[in-house]
């Protein structure tokens, strides 16, 4: 059994009086130990997918219309507050994209480390102080006693998002979701976040959901990936098949507008026309005002997920 | 910060200064002659006149202000005019209730102003928050007398729970203090709310969130502190706005602070008290604020003391 099954999920946010789909029956599924890429435009619900999961959005103007989401056991929509919380910061953690921003300004670096383990675990100060040092080397940060006294504004953005992940990991989560953690960092930093995670997924065995919009990081660092369009899921497959022999013309396009080194010269092809507003997204396929290889039926019903061998996408007409 | 506290000190002194020269200049300006004050309307030209010489306000303007700027700078805030007493002796026999008052005050406007700001804040949009807006309204656009003496006519004529007036026991500043406490709590809870909402709407709360922080907590160990700041500051003013006196609410109580000596003084033109009242309240201003600074950096660690 996978320990994150999504079936249907379905968020709608309340604007100008009245309810508007962001997110549209979104299925995903994520086993133990593997990582997931959630990729997609900005807009196209990613976020709010993943806020969704650990019910982290603000209702109102937020609601869950739809689907059900089950983690390590838990119906998580069913769940009380007081339940979620206990599985917030333990078994499921998230970092997000803006590590300036994303720490408490007033309180220290070790504070905030503690405070999961506070929270979750019946440690005594000292060993909780131990595990957090015992953190902060994990995530590769040195001079860990002197950081714990630190404040955020005191540290790097890089440092920053070290600070994050090692927050996250204090209770050894099953699940880490993290939404676009790279995306706010210089370039060289990007890589050298990219690679702890992937050393952590090694080390500890947790599987990472991670949000991007950025297909390279996706073919170097997940094993699967779910590419989101308009609210919806339209492919979802291993790295490798997907990648190889994209089945959704949307993911197509982006493929083929992708800068490469070597190849043909010239234009880069592009997407023609832009995404559709929550409240204006044509009925049937979401994707077929852009689409090359609409047929008739695409305008009217939108297709679910299909294929083999689990690579599957939600087009009437395939590539290939 | 030592040094940072003797800068500040130092540059007080400035403030000081212009402050006496304004003040003396206004009080120069009211068209009341101080010596027909004390002379009496049945004096003759010339014991007028004697009492006009005998106060030095026969001299011009620039020498009775350096005249008394010079004495300031020893400390010597002068005689009043009438009770020939020293002008520092009355503002000390004053100062006492004045401070009981002020820290009852400032007491209750926090405690009633925070606790309705935060949950107002915690309550955003709802029922509740309504209903503490309006009523912060209400403290803030209600005139002091009428609270107070609402405030004296239900619980002390009515009820009979506290004394009509008066000063002495707690008991005697509990009605005053409140009905200051209800006004300033209005400011402070339209403050803290927006200060809250504008907080609990950062990254680092939804991170807390995502720890898996309690309601309670997210709002008092994580928002709360970046949210203080501004109350520090008003807190730092309020020192010295109380300090001038409540003049409206001690007239209602019979309280006998600094306010009911200035008010006094004004009616009596007894220059002397008026610009010693002043320089008191500067002083307390200077030293509120200087106080809220020093406490800043305690509250965000990025605020430093500029050296």
């Amino acid at each position: 059994m996978s320990l994150l099954e999504v079936r249907g999920l379905t968020v709608a946010f309340r604007s100008e009086g009245r309810f508007l789909r962001v997110v549209e029956a979104v299925d995903l599924d994520l086993e133990e130990g593997r990582i997931l890429g959630l990729v997609g435009e900005s807009g196209c619900g990613k976020s709010v997918t993943a806020r969704s999961l650990m019910r982290l959005l603000p209702e109102p103007p937020a609601r869950i219309e739809g689907g059900s989401i089950r983690f390590a056991g838990n119906d998580i929509l069913a769940l009380d507050e007081a339940a979620m919380r206990r599985l917030r910061g333990d078994r499921l953690a998230m970092i997000f994209q803006e590590p300036m921003t994303s720490l408490n300004p007033t309180w220290t670096v070790g504070f905030q480390i503690e405070e999961a383990l506070k929270l979750h675990t019946d440690l005594p100060a000292a060993a909780r102080r131990e595990r957090s040092l015992e953190l902060l080397r994990r995530v590769g940060i040195g001079a860990p006693e002197r950081r714990l006294r630190q404040y955020p504004f005191e540290l790097s953005g890089g440092l920053r998002q070290r600070v994050m992940i090692a927050m996250a990991l204090a209770c050894g989560p099953d699940l880490l979701i993290a939404d676009e953690p790279t995306t706010a960092l210089d370039v060289t930093v990007q890589a050298q976040i990219l690679e702890l995670l992937a050393r952590l997924r090694e080390e500890l065995g947790m599987a990472i959901l991670l949000i991007t919009h950025d297909l390279g990081v996706v073919a170097e660092f997940c094993d699967e990936v779910a590419v989101m369009y308009a609210g919806r899921i339209v492919e979802h497959g291993r790295v490798a098949d997907l990648f190889a022999r994209p089945r959704h013309p949307y993911t197509n396009g982006l493929l083929a507008s992708t800068p490469r080194l070597r190849g043909r010269r010239g234009r880069l092809p592009t997407i023609p026309g832009s995404v559709p507003p929550p409240d204006r997204r044509p009925p049937g396929c979401p994707f077929a005002p852009r689409c090359q290889r609409v047929l008739e039926r695409c305008r009217s019903a939108m297709p679910g997920l299909a294929g083999d061998d689990g690579h599957l996408a939600a087009c009437w007409n395939p590539v290939r | 910060m030592i040094g940072y506290i003797a800068r500040r000190l130092g540059q007080a002194v400035f403030i000081l200064i212009g402050i006496s020269l304004v003040t003396y200049v206004l009080v120069y300006l009211i068209p009341a002659d101080p010596v027909r004050q004390i002379a009496g309307r049945s004096a003759t030209p010339e014991t007028v006149e004697s009492i006009r010489r005998q106060l030095g306000l026969d001299l011009p303007l620039w020498q009775q202000y350096l005249r008394y700027l010079g004495d300031l700078l020893q400390g010597d805030l002068g005689r009043s005019y009438i009770q020939k007493t020293e002008v520092a002796t009355l503002i000390a026999s004053r100062l006492p209730a004045t401070l009981e008052l002020m820290a009852g005050a400032i007491l209750l406007e926090l405690l009633i102003g925070l606790s309705a700001g935060i949950y107002a804040a915690s309550r955003r949009g709802r029922p509740a928050d309504r209903a503490i807006m309006v009523a912060s309204f209400a403290a803030v656009s209600a005139p002091q007398f009428v609270v107070g003496i609402l405030l004296l006519y239900v619980f002390a004529v009515q009820l009979g729970w506290f004394p009509i007036g008066g000063y002495g026991t707690l008991w005697h500043l509990v009605l005053p203090a409140l009905t200051l406490g209800l006004l300033g709590g209005g400011w402070y809870a339209r403050m803290m709310r927006s200060a809250m909402i504008e907080v609990l709407r950062q990254d680092y709360i939804v991170t807390a969130r995502a720890k898996g922080a309690g309601r309670f907590r997210i709002l008092f160990v994580h928002a709360l502190r970046n949210a203080a700041l501004p109350v520090v500051a008003m807190v730092g003013l309020d020192i010295g706005i109380f300090m001038s006196g409540a003049v409206v609410v001690e007239s209602v109580y019979g309280w006998p602070g600094i306010g009911q000596l200035a008010w006094q003084a004004i009616q009596r033109v007894d220059i002397p008290i008026i610009v010693g009242v002043t320089i008191v309240a500067a002083v307390a201003i200077v030293l509120g604020n200087l106080l809220a600074d020093l406490v800043a950096p305690f509250i965000d660690p990025r605020i430093k003391f500029r050296r």
